[in-house]
């Protein structure tokens, strides 16, 4: 079956987060017929991340059809780029740098740590949505190296012993503050 | 102009020029494999990736590629050093090293064009070995088959598909070593919006994307003593087929083409041509009516199975425009199955059509639901041209060979009307023959309607029925489609007719036909070949066809009646489950 925006129904258990999203959208004036209304597709991939925590097919036909460009161009940056996801991921993000620097200071042990505690791989999400990891390449914090990010928090230089402190820290303190600043 | 020297060679080209086409000019051959340029359909895929063009440029440090690298005065170019040499012969070592060596029973052997390079190249032996490619094989479309581990990741079918057609079915997903050029979110094809145009498959250097084959499907039919196998081709396959017998382009075969078709076992070799004919009746009949009651206009032709799917999914609030007639291969196929088997004393459960045609979109037309009449599908098997010139070759026979013979009676009566279908234009043009008789009763003298023929993307002109002043346009190419459809959504401007082919320069260009490097001038000789045909013919308008003047007396009653939509009209035009497959027994 071909898929169109017809098809899909869940604009209407999402419809607050798709109002917000389509706001977005309108103040960006996008002009269909500009051949580089591209230019802004990653601030609105961005954007719609932070509105839905993920990107699933809805949303990506939902910003296909306001910019005028296919759903195929919008799979195609996505898919680019490790920041995106096209499927949920926990509350709390897990982001283990594997990056040449972190790498040859041992990330890999530390997210072997993360994901033994954790009881979740790479790639995955806990069972209750609480906890995903996933390793990236990169966060441009050399220095730190090792250097894990939960959530928008930074931890450098850290130590496979740290890492067990380091969750139940960020989930008595940590994210506590998170929401309070949220609310 | 600028000034520069290629090996030696002074070249003066204008400004902007690249140094593989400035090196052109002095005849010298820069081998390529991701660079495709075509001209006549406003193609131009130029992404550097590959690395087979790369040239030496006196004072620079790097090789450049010559396909994307504009010339500058003074430059000093070397195309043959040792340096160019062994680096174009590394990347297509490197290239090949992620490749699957199974050229022997490739569907693209001896019509790729890595293969050909490597073969150019003289490498003989596999010097790279390492990780490959492993991605699953889309077998989803039951008229296109994609096997993105033969992809070299040129790029073409994206810019044919996004750029050209504007369809947007494809894209590079993923990064590095693991991209892989796939519908959105790596969905199987069949769930995708793509309309199955096939130019990617004419456009594409390898085996990645292919027409889904029916050869061996014929054949079991064709030695099933209980079938009675029947074959139509369209108009486009004769002025093209010769081309994979060393025959020159554009050359009409008709009477070896149907000798070879009666040599390969068909019971009866019909002219899908008959059905451009009927097609034009028919159509013409709406035509004419929405003309007088001036409504859902402009009528929009739905010959062509890849633009009819473009108007599905990417213009559906503008559906009921489009006639409601079957396409000509599909009213054949109909008119095979119950006209000519109730003629025959023929089981239509016993006969099985066979269609012969220049597209890949036809075969996702025939295994459509609404595509039936009386419940049995119209067309049971579609074959491409490329397809029936390597059933020809099986079957012990070069086409050069034969004699002329002429098609069967009654299906394989055709006018020089229904012949030029198979070019843009062509549909508009014989339409226009008959509906200029039938709305003013007065004979057409002149049937040459010129200012609609052309390979121009968009041909717009005025015809003057005595009276009555229609609009008429035809298109070609997809993009173009989506120019002339936004015009109308907008209003900004109104038509009363428009033919679409989905293919740049029509079915004569389709994604079935027969490979080639030369595309721009091999679409123009073809096109030529069917209006030579065409001035050849005694009868150029569809309703003076006998055969079909004699089913509408003897079977469908007038044009538009009843019987007639049973018959020839699709019911619900947007009905997507495929219908079950053709099982030979």
């Amino acid at each position: 079956m071909k898929k169109t925006l017809k098809h899909c129904e869940s604009y209407q258990e999402h419809s607050k987060q798709f109002q917000e999203l389509g706001e977005y959208l309108d103040s960006l004036q996008i002009d269909q017929r500009n051949p580089r209304r591209k230019d802004t597709l990653i601030m609105t991939l961005h954007r719609a991340q932070m509105i839905f925590g993920y990107l699933p097919e809805e949303v990506q036909l939902f910003i296909a059809d306001r910019y005028g460009i296919s759903h195929a161009d919008v799979s195609g940056v996505i898919s680019f780029y490790n920041f995106f996801t096209v499927t949920p991921k926990g509350k709390i993000q897990v982001n283990v740098c594997l990056g040449t620097a972190c790498y040859v200071n041992g990330a890999d042990q530390i997210l072997a740590e993360f994901e033994r505690i954790l009881e979740i791989k790479a790639g995955q999400v806990s069972a209750d949505g609480k906890f995903s990891i996933e390793s990236l390449r990169c966060v441009g914090a050399c220095g730190l190296a090792p250097v894990v990010t939960i959530n928008s928090k930074v931890y450098g230089k850290v130590k496979v012993s740290q890492v067990r402190e380091i969750i139940e820290r960020f989930l008595t303190e940590d994210l506590e503050v998170e929401e309070v600043s949220h609310a | 102009m600028i000034n520069l020297t290629i090996d030696g060679n002074h070249v003066s080209v204008p400004e902007g020029t690249t140094i593989l086409e400035a090196a052109q000019k002095v005849h010298l051959d820069i081998p390529t494999l991701c660079y495709l340029k075509l001209e006549k359909s406003k193609y131009l895929n130029q992404v550097a990736s590959c690395r087979i063009c790369v040239v030496e440029v006196e004072g620079k440090h790097n090789l450049a590629p010559s396909c994307a690298t504009p010339v500058f005065e003074g430059m000093k170019v070397t195309t043959n050093s040792k340096r160019v040499l062994a680096s174009r012969r590394k990347n297509l070592e490197l290239i090949i090293s992620n490749h699957p060596f199974e050229c022997l029973v490739c569907a693209k052997s001896t019509d790729c064009e890595l293969q050909k390079l490597v073969w150019e190249f003289g490498i003989n032996t596999q010097r790279y070995t390492g990780e490959r490619s492993s991605h699953p094989i889309d077998k989803t479309s039951s008229a296109l088959k994609r096997d993105p581990n033969k992809c070299i990741m040129c790029r073409r079918c994206e810019t044919m598909c996004n750029t050209v057609q504007t369809v947007g079915a494809l894209t590079a997903f993923g990064r590095g070593f693991h991209t892989v050029v796939t519908p959105a979110e790596k969905m199987p094809l069949a769930e995708s919006n793509c309309v199955y145009c096939g130019q990617c498959v004419s456009v594409c250097p390898t085996a990645a994307l292919t027409g889904v084959g029916y050869i061996q499907d014929t054949w079991a039919a064709l030695f099933n003593p209980k079938k009675k196998v029947i074959v139509q081709v369209a108009p486009a396959v004769r002025v093209a087929i010769g081309e994979e017998f060393g025959m020159p382009p554009g050359q009409p075969v008709t009477g070896k083409m149907v000798a070879a078709l009666r040599r390969l076992g068909f019971d009866a070799v019909f002219d899908t041509t008959f059905g451009a004919d009927l097609t034009v009746v028919e159509e013409g009949k709406e035509i004419v009516e929405r003309l007088e009651r001036k409504e859902h206009l402009p009528i929009l032709t739905s010959c062509c199975p890849g633009w009819i799917n473009f108007l599905k999914y990417h213009f559906p609030n503008l559906d009921y425009m489009a006639s409601t007639c079957k396409s000509p291969q599909q009213m054949t196929g109909a008119v095979i199955k119950t006209y000519y088997a109730q003629k025959m004393g023929y089981d239509p459960q016993d006969v099985v059509v066979v269609s012969v045609m220049p597209c890949i979109a036809k075969k996702y037309e025939a295994a459509l639901p609404a595509e039936q009449t009386y419940g049995i599908r119209d067309v049971d098997l579609v074959l491409t041209t490329r397809e029936l010139a390597k059933m020809i070759k099986e079957g012990s026979m070069d086409l050069r060979h034969l004699p002329d013979e002429e098609f069967d009676d009654p299906l394989g009566r055709s006018t020089g009307a229904g012949v030029i279908f198979g070019g843009t234009g062509g549909v508009l043009e014989a339409a226009l023959r008959t509906v200029y008789e039938k709305v003013t009763g007065k004979e057409l003298v002149d049937v040459n309607f010129t200012a609609v023929r052309g390979l121009a993307g968009i041909r717009e002109t005025e015809i003057d029925l005595e009276g009555r002043t229609v609009r008429v346009a035809a298109v070609s190419g997809l993009g173009n489609t989506r120019k002339v459809l936004e015009k109308i959504e907008s209003g900004e401007e109104k038509f009363d007719i428009i033919e679409i082919m989905a293919c740049p320069g029509g079915c004569v260009n389709g994604g079935g036909q027969p490979y080639s490097e030369e595309r721009d001038e091999i679409i123009e000789q073809r096109v030529r070949g069917l209006y030579h045909l065409d001035r050849g013919t005694t009868i150029r308008k569809s309703h003076l066809n006998p055969s079909v003047q004699e089913l509408y007396t003897s079977f469908l009653g007038e044009a538009g009646s009843h019987k007639a939509h049973e018959v020839l009209h699709v019911q619900g035009l947007l009905e997507e489950e495929v219908c079950p497959e053709y099982q030979p027994q």
